[in-house]
């Protein structure tokens, strides 16, 4: 355990992790759920990771079983090497001798032909094991991304996004290193070490029967390694973790970082995970540095005992020298394999570790799950009704953020949603929207319950817009565009102009083409916004949730959407949360909550009038203005 | 794609003020270029300089204990085993037991020490790299995508390592090797020695043209794995819109095209490899064959013993293994290349914005805070139409200028300006009197407290989110910055202030962010305050407060702010409004409201639409 000596001298005083990390709220917050520390599940896992890795594999059968035939093919033709060496002479020297050049020709032609047969199945095999290796890699990569996307807000609140991105690139690079080198030296290494035994057990079965002696310590040794790097390993990969984790998020931050000079504190604290990530590889290193002398230990003795039981049995006339040479010389192709077989396995634990933590992903369910029998949403009349129906939700069971809410909102209104920090307003967005599930009662859309609506149904009728609003790598159009993939230009234009964005677009230099995240395609927050907005509108939901979406434009460019709203929201119902007023003032209905609860509920001139919370909060905003 | 994805770079390391001799764009394509960036990272070899010569010498002995076995073994085969000789058999064979047991402990010496220096100079190059990055102006990383950092921070850097600690190693001691044996092959019989030796030119071909392929091709795989990481990181990020609209598939596709395009070009690589690597087999069959064929022959005329035949043919399979492995390290050394290039990519950009020579310091105290624009212009190092042109402003010591705009005409570009974030590209700004870029940068910036339009928490506790300019600062200076941004609840979080918030903690909200965000800034009471519409986010309630709040701490402190509400404006002794890249009108909020129609659009709630307001940029 140097391990943990060096991490607890290596850390300053104020590097300590805990520290600076603070303390989470959520002790599993390193882990997926699978991967539970206790024994028995690091087994259990360990078991699934191997029937994933049985399962990616069985696509590819056939390839896989080509390949091997190439590798035996390969693996005969090298093979015949040392044996046409003896033969060449133990028996062509003698008939040469006597003036027979038969023999020798024979064996030259036999080992041009070998020679070959291993190029050509080699150059082949290699070709096909990498194709089944990418191939297989190819569907892992897209297995795991796939899940991510499916896996719920509520798991990637708790796993990050750093960490998400560790697990599909360093994790799968791993398993990468494994299937570059790994699957050959395998195979190769497990048949000529099979198949040379038996050569040896042909050859002379007392010395062979000397050269099994060795296997007993083989395993031994390769026992003991596989237990101990199957747990450095693992602790690499959640080292590694971590310093993706903590380099995505400084650079992702950089601002922050150099207006608070904090360049220094952040090097310290990568330096700590760095170092842990160094401590744990070089762990992992030095066992592989012991097993692989350790091999090469049993491989030396067994030869000095061959040469010198073998040497005795030649003097005794019991075998040939011709034997004893070939004998020796496939006793080193006996062991060099397991030199590689030592690298192979090396590599297998390696890509073990990363495969258990992706199994880890896979095994998380989603905790908002596709319907198995969708209900389909009413497709005749007016559409967009929305009922919560004693609807309670809390991340935490203590902790409840809604306790019991029961909502009617009708299709084709308007509601605002108003209230402090905390209120349940966002929560009530997301519950909307099927980020998460209610922990009891229900949401339902049109008379379904969103949980059995299909996906792909809910998205086209419900879609929230926040003030988070992220664009993706590409241009203008194609940012919009996500609303409605399949939308032309005209409309992309036509949902710009609609919501006031079309000017500061096209003035952009390459208008609709601009790339957003490079040369000059810098929005403000107010201009991605408005994109946003345009996104949404492009969508033509039934249901429109606006989570403080508005909150960093300027005036005019709010009056401007303020004005596109009342366009907008005309023939959908809408759920509005806004700190401004100005958009709750347009509103059917007001809805104020407080503490998970609602606590007035009415059109908004009637709460004015009535006075009350509301009236109190609209009093003080129209100070607010000048 | 790939093509523009490898020019991308270039301008980057152009844009450094002092462009390395031997840049990375230029000397890639050259032969000799190939290795120059790898050569010059061996100065992270260094430390371990003394220790890679023992491992040399380590391994050299361990191949030489393993060399003389086959000859110790022909000494068995023609002394004793012919003599009948059982004495001298024995001993004969503890000596192959004791150089058996030195090789194996040579190796463990060997691969012990490397594992620590290996991982050692992978660790400090990656700190060095990250370290560098930190200080890279804003940008640089406005450019440059995350993940392909990220991944040179990471894949790349296990590359080098596997080739430093491996490849390199192995390409030396397998060149030894390969002399040792082809020399003693030459001992035991020169003419057979000799067309051993004439094996190694059409090796060299073989390598020489599958270097220049494969470095190609790593360069593409390796590209390619930094887009996949930043689709990921991009899909992380995006991921609640994503859901919003049920665009998962759609995002899928797009990850599959690149997986794809990743697994295209591994194919590819492998086909290059399988190519190379049965050549490398091939070859030492032939020459063995030649050798077996010639030997017979000469034992039959009695040219040669056949215990030499036995031991040169077994010196001579002494050869497959480094032949054979050639192409693996080949290929390894090219990856390591390609990764030394892109590493050093971001290496050579020189830090833009840097002290200059004899910066300046002044103590806090003696900082009154007068803020001069002069004649400011600056464009955005990409594209063509400046974003400010010619800004002339001063912010007297202990004013608040609220800075009014329309969206995205360059408010917060302006703001950043201020702790040079950005660079001036004409004109300048100082700080009563000094020309900000005479100060020294740390100093600048504990002058400055900033809060941007998007709060940036990091997945640390609060109090460290909080102190991140001042990890001196004390309980009481704390908790007159929470209260001063109305963030009291702070101290109500589960673990009050070592709650870790950010993306691995708890979720906070918009509001709760941006009030820490405020805290942050006014924690240590900085001279200058830049805050980018800092109340954005607030309820009218908490904004109310906030401001209150706000304006005792704005009394005697210089401050610059973004606001995009007449409420935010009240806190502003003056107001200055930005069009088109300049300053067209300073003065109090009412007299601009009454004189200036262009700020009366911008800012007005008055619900008649304004002519053209707005959205111009």
């Amino acid at each position: 355990m140097t391990a943990l000596g060096d991490r607890d001298t290596d850390r300053g005083d104020g590097t300590q992790p805990q520290r600076w990390r603070g303390v989470s709220t959520d002790p599993d917050a390193d882990r997926s759920l699978a991967e539970d520390t206790s024994p028995a599940a690091v087994a259990r896992l360990r078991v699934r990771s191997r029937a994933l890795l049985r399962d990616l594999l069985r696509p590819h059968r056939r390839r896989l079983g080509l390949a091997v035939a190439l590798l035996l093919a390969q693996n005969a033709a090298g093979m015949a090497g040392p044996y046409l060496v003896m033969l060449g002479i133990d028996r062509a020297a003698g008939p040469l001798r006597a003036g027979d050049p038969v023999p020798l020709v024979a064996v030259a032609a036999a080992f041009v032909v070998a020679a070959g047969i291993e190029y050509a199945a080699r150059r082949g095999f290699l070709v096909l094991s990498a194709r089944l290796g990418q191939a297989v890699l190819l569907d892992l990569r897209q297995r795991v991304y796939g899940h991510f996307l499916r896996l719920s807000v509520t798991f990637h609140e708790r796993y990050t996004s750093g960490r998400m991105v560790s697990r599909l690139t360093s994790d799968l690079d791993s398993i990468g290193e494994l299937v570059d080198g790994g699957i050959d030296s395998l195979v190769l290494a497990g048949l000529s070490i099979v198949s040379i035994a038996g050569v040896l057990l042909w050859l002379d079965l007392p010395l062979a029967a000397v050269t099994l002696l060795a296997f007993p310590p083989l395993l031994w040794l390769s026992r003991w390694f596989a237990r101990a790097s199957a747990d450095a390993y693992r602790r690499t990969r959640e080292a590694v973790a971590l310093v993706i984790v903590h380099f995505v998020e400084s650079l992702r931050g950089i601002r922050a970082v150099q207006a608070y000079r904090r360049e220094r504190r952040n090097e310290a604290i990568f330096g700590v995970v760095n170092d842990d990530y160094r401590v744990a590889s070089r762990q992992a290193f030095r066992l592989i540095a012991t097993y692989s002398p350790g091999i090469k230990v049993i491989g030396n003795v067994t030869v000095a005992v061959v040469l010198c039981y073998g040497g005795l049995r030649v003097l005794d006339g019991e075998t040939g020298v011709g034997v004893l040479a070939a004998f020796l010389l496939y006793l080193r192709r006996f062991f060099e394999p397991m030199q590689e077989l030592s690298q192979f396995y090396n590599s297998l634990q390696s890509a073990t570790a990363a495969l258990e933590k992706l199994t880890g992903v896979l095994d998380e369910r989603p905790s908002v799950p596709e319907p198995a029998r969708p209900v389909p949403l009413p497709a005749e009349g007016r559409r967009g009704a929305v009922e919560f129906r004693s609807v309670t939700f809390g991340y935490r069971a203590d902790a409840p953020i809604l306790a019991g809410l029961d909502l009617t909102v009708p299709a084709g209104q308007t509601v605002a949603l108003v209230g402090p920090t905390g209120a349940g307003k966002s929560t009530l967005a997301k519950l909307l929207a099927r980020f998460h599930d209610p922990v009891t009662g229900t949401v339902t859309l049109d008379g379904v319950d969103l949980r059995d609506v299909a996906d792909a149904d809910l998205r086209a009728a419900v879609v929230l817009v926040t003030q988070e609003n992220h664009l993706f790598t590409g241009t203008v159009a194609e940012n919009i565009r996500f609303g409605r993939p399949d939308a032309d230009d005209a409309a992309v234009r036509a949902a710009a102009r609609a919501i006031g964005a079309h000017d500061f677009i096209a003035a952009l230099p390459d208008g609709y083409d601009t790339q957003v995240h490079r040369r000059g395609g810098r929005l403000s927050a107010g201009q991605r916004q408005l994109v946003a907005f345009a996104r949404a509108f492009l969508a033509d939901p039934a249901v429109l949730i606006l989570d403080e979406a508005t909150s960093s434009l300027d005036v005019p460019t709010e009056r401007l959407v303020q004005h596109a709203l009342g366009t907008i929201l005309r023939d959908r119902t809408a759920l509005v949360i806004a700190h401004r007023l100005s958009t709750v003032e347009t509103a059917d209905r007001v809805l104020v909550l407080d503490g998970g609860r609602i606590v007035e509920d009415g059109p908004p001139e009637r709460l004015i009038a009535t006075g009350g919370r509301y009236a109190g909060l609209h009093r003080q905003w129209r100070n607010s203005l000048v | 794609m790939p093509a523009e994805r490898d020019r991308e770079p270039a301008p980057t390391t152009k844009a450094g003020r002092h462009p390395p001799a031997a840049s990375a764009g230029g000397g890639r394509s050259a032969g000799r270029g190939r290795l120059a960036n790898l050569w010059r990272l061996r100065g992270y070899l260094r430390p371990y300089a003394a220790e890679f010569g023992w491992l040399l010498v380590a391994a050299l002995a361990g191949t030489g204990a393993s060399l003389a076995v086959p000859l110790v073994v022909q000494r068995v085969v023609d002394g004793p085993v012919a003599r009948r000789e059982p004495g001298g058999l024995l001993s004969l064979g503890a000596l192959v037991l004791v150089l058996g047991l030195v090789e194996a402990l040579l190796i463990f010496v060997r691969r012990w020490m490397q594992s620590a220096s290996s991982v050692g100079m992978e660790a400090a190059l990656r700190a060095d790299l990250y370290a560098h990055l930190l200080r890279l102006p804003t940008s640089f990383h406005d450019r440059w995508h995350s993940g392909q950092l990220l991944s040179r921070a990471t894949s790349d850097l296990s590359v080098l390592r596997r080739f430093l600690s491996f490849g390199l190693f192995f390409l030396i001691l397998n060149l030894v090797t390969y002399v040792a044996v082809v020399v003693l092959l030459i001992r035991l019989h020169p003419p057979l020695g000799l067309l051993v030796a004439a094996s190694a030119v059409p090796l060299f071909l073989i390598s020489r043209r599958f270097a220049r392929h494969y470095h190609a091709a790593s360069r593409r795989m390796q590209d390619q794995q930094g887009e996949v990481a930043t689709l990921v990181e991009e899909t992380a990020l995006g991921l609640r819109t994503t859901k919003a609209y049920g665009r998962g598939p759609e995002l899928a596709a797009r990850f599959a095209g690149n997986a794809r395009a990743l697994h295209d070009i591994g194919v590819g690589k492998a086909r290059l490899l399988a190519r190379t690597s049965a050549l490398f087999d091939l070859v030492p069959n032939g020459t063995l064959a030649v050798v077996l064929v010639t030997g017979v022959v000469l034992v039959s005329r009695g040219g040669l013993t056949v215990g030499a035949l036995v031991a040169f043919v077994s010196l001579q399979l002494m050869l497959v293994w480094p032949v054979q492995s050639l192409g693996w390290i080949i290929a390894n050394g090219q990856e390591a290349a390609t990764a030394a290039d892109r590493i050093r990519e971001v290496l050579d950009t020189r830090p833009a914005i840097v002290d200059a020579p004899g910066a300046l310091a002044p103590p806090r105290a003696g900082v009154r805070g007068r803020l001069t624009f002069e004649q400011v212009t600056f464009r955005y190092p990409d594209s063509g139409a400046p974003v400010l042109r010619g800004v002339d402003l001063t912010v007297a010591p202990g004013e608040t200028l609220a800075l009014v705009g329309a969206t995205g005409c360059g408010k917060s570009t302006l703001l950043s300006l201020v702790p040079r974030l950005q660079e001036v590209t004409g004109g300048r700004i100082t700080l009563d009197g000094h020309d900000l870029r005479d100060l020294r940068l740390s100093t600048l910036r504990r002058l400055v407290g900033v809060a941007f339009e998007e709060p940036t928490l990091f997945s640390m506790s609060v109090r460290e989110n909080l102190t991140l300019g001042r990890p001196d600062a004390g309980e009481d200076e704390i908790h007159a910055a929470l209260a001063l941004a109305q963030a009291e609840f702070a101290y109500d979080l589960p673990w009050g202030l070592a709650t870790r918030v950010g993306e691995q903690g708890l979720s906070l909200s918009g509001g709760q962010r941006q009030r820490l965000a405020l805290a942050r800034a006014v924690l240590g009471r900085p001279a200058l305050l830049v805050l980018d519409d800092p109340l954005s986010a607030l309820d009218v309630h908490t904004e109310s407060l906030v401001e209150a709040a706000l304006k005792r701490v704005l009394r005697d402190t210089t401050a610059l702010l973004v606001v995009h509400r007449p409420s935010t404006i009240a806190l502003a002794d003056r107001v200055a409004l930005l069009e088109q890249g300049r300053i067209t009108a300073v003065g109090t909020h009412s007299d601009l409201l009454a004189t200036v129609p262009a700020y009366r659009s911008v800012l007005s709630a008055d619900p008649r639409p304004a002519a053209g307001a707005g959205v111009s940029s």
